[in-house]
């Protein structure tokens, strides 16, 4: 519960109970590191939305995780409710959840009363029906696709074990270079570019 | 070293690791005025190419040439993408394709 916490990061705490009897300090960081780098990611695109939201923000980007950033990311706020509290109870309870989970998951694991192998699929599961989404959106659908292939590219050439940071590298200078080239696609018709703001 | 010392130094690193990888981005950016035009620009399009990241990130462990060949995922997938084109609803595409996919890994594969 200590690790729910403070760590809070499902593949992090995972590593740490790996790493409870006998693993060495440096490793330990280093491990996290890789697990926990998509965050670094999530972070620095969540900068732009949670500008305005003062000392509240950094309860939310402390909190932010794989759940909340696909329901926040997407900036579909239902209508007529305040984007802030939104994302604050968004976050809160993807927290709450999380935590109170992993405290009973450790009470109760052994005593279910069924087999629940699989059950991790539901990531999967939530993160394509969001990727359907993005396709079927005209503006996202390239992005969308680039995600997936330099992933996939990445997971191919440096294996499962170290793609992600390699990855994440290759999506950035892709799509500043996609960027760079509407810009001067805008600069040649005399258009002004509205991908800065 | 005590045992219990060790197992709560490695929670208290991972933690801050974790942490710095959360906080470290608005805490380098909340210092200027503005935020340069690149970060919010990646902002808006990052988000769109994360989640073809995470499906990736989520079978990576799946092996298309042993065991079961990735079939459990791929027919799970089938019905999420199915139901999910036909209801528009995600609860429901997830519960479906999670349930397929437990009743697969669990009594078919």
């Amino acid at each position: 519960m200590i690790s729910g916490v403070l760590i809070f990061s499902g593949t992090a705490q995972f590593v740490s109970v790996a790493m409870l009897s006998g693993g060495s300090f440096f490793m330990a960081a280093v491990t996290a590191l890789m697990v926990s780098a998509r965050h670094i990611f999530f972070s620095i695109s969540m900068i732009g939305r949670y500008r305005n939201e003062g000392k509240r923000k950094w309860y939310l980007f402390y909190a932010l995780c794989d759940e909340s950033y696909a329901m926040l990311s997407s900036d579909n706020t239902p209508d007529g409710v305040n984007v802030s509290a939104y994302r604050f109870f968004v976050t809160l309870f993807d927290q709450a959840s999380w935590v109170i989970g992993s405290t009973l998951g450790g009470l109760l694991g052994n005593v279910l009363p069924f087999d629940s192998t699989g059950i991790d699929f539901a990531m999967t599961a939530l993160f394509t029906t969001v990727f359907i989404e993005q396709l079927l959106t005209e503006k996202s659908r390239i992005p969308a696709i680039l995600g997936f292939f330099a992933t996939l590219l990445c997971l191919l050439v440096f294996g499962r074990d170290y793609f992600l940071i390699p990855a994440m590298i290759l999506i950035i200078a892709a799509v500043l270079f996609m960027r760079n080239k509407t810009e001067a696609k805008d600069a040649s018709t005399g258009k002004e570019g509205d991908n800065g703001a | 070293m005590p045992e219990k010392l060790h197992a709560l130094i490695i929670i208290l690193i991972i933690g801050a690791v974790t942490l710095a990888t959360r906080l470290l981005p608005p805490l380098i950016f909340s210092k200027s005025e503005k935020v340069p035009d690149v970060i919010l620009y990646l902002g808006k399009v990052v988000p769109y190419t994360a989640m073809g990241l995470l499906i990736v990130y989520c079978l990576k462990d799946v092996s298309v040439f042993t065991g079961s060949h990735g079939l459990p995922e791929i027919i799970a997938l089938a019905v999420v993408a199915g139901t999910y084109l036909w209801k528009r609803n995600s609860i429901l595409s997830v519960v479906a394709g999670t349930v397929v996919y437990m009743l697969l890994v669990q009594k078919v594969f």
